[in-house]
């Protein structure tokens, strides 16, 4: 399952997996089994850490934000001149793990800079699809 | 040589930039004189701003008289829409291969 959403700049993929949460947490936080699925790195599961991902296209910069053992993994994700933040969710299920990845574009930190804060992000966001189906 | 999505997001991640655009998209063409009663900023700050927005396509200017109005290129904005659909595409493939490598994980 996945939804794009322009209003938030966000981007969500979430799927369920037939395994416990230690088991995907060990995948979203060893740096070889990491490298499996994501990109080579120099991660570690460390509050506030730097770590580089590295790809044929290039490199992520990226910071560890927050971190809790089988529960939930947030890393800020600098690439193409954009800060986003990647925030991993393991939600326990009947049969197995709810994983959960949502990327969100400008930080909330950078809307709330702006003191007046009259013309925030995501409302200007509302508008964008309307904006872009006008004049598309 | 910065790619195009790199001037645009590195404009917009200034949120008073981004609160500038946002009023010319939202209550249309407007001077710097109008712009500045709101943006809780100098006029040459707003002037800065608003150099920068032109640069990256996000806005264009008009000279009437003494005046310069400036107006929202929305256009330029279908490279964030583009970056959502892409990173969507790639996020998916990525969950693909650690389902894949979580069950090889399993032997």
């Amino acid at each position: 399952m996945n939804e794009t959403s322009a209003e938030t700049l966000s981007v969500v993929v979430e799927r369920e997996f037939a395994y416990p949460p230690e088991k995907i947490w060990r995948a979203l936080t060893q740096p070889h089994l990491i490298e499996e699925w994501l990109m080579k790195n120099d991660f570690q599961p460390v509050l506030d850490h730097r770590f580089n991902l590295r790809a044929a296209w290039g490199i992520v910069d990226c910071k560890v934000e927050t971190i809790e053992a089988n529960r939930t993994l947030a890393y800020s994700w600098e690439a193409l001149g954009l800060e986003s933040l990647v925030t991993w969710t393991l939600t326990p299920s009947g049969t197995g793990t709810l994983l959960r990845m949502e990327q969100v574009g400008f930080r909330p930190e950078q809307q709330q800079a702006y003191q007046g804060a009259k013309f925030g992000w995501p409302r200007f966001f509302a508008n964008l699809e309307q904006l872009l189906a006008r004049t598309g | 040589m910065m790619s195009s999505h790199d001037v645009l997001f590195r404009t917009l991640s200034d949120p008073t930039r981004r609160a500038i655009f946002e009023r010319l998209c939202r209550d249309g063409e407007q001077t710097v004189g109008a712009l500045t009663a709101r943006a809780g900023v100098s006029q040459p700050a707003v002037s800065k701003h608003l150099g920068v927005l032109k640069q990256a396509g996000l806005v264009r200017d008009r000279h009437e008289g003494r005046q310069t109005h400036y107006s929202a290129q929305r256009d330029a904005l279908v490279p964030l829409v583009d970056w959502a659909n892409q990173m969507t595409g790639f996020w998916q493939a990525r969950f693909d291969d650690l389902e894949d490598l979580l069950k090889r994980m399993d032997q």
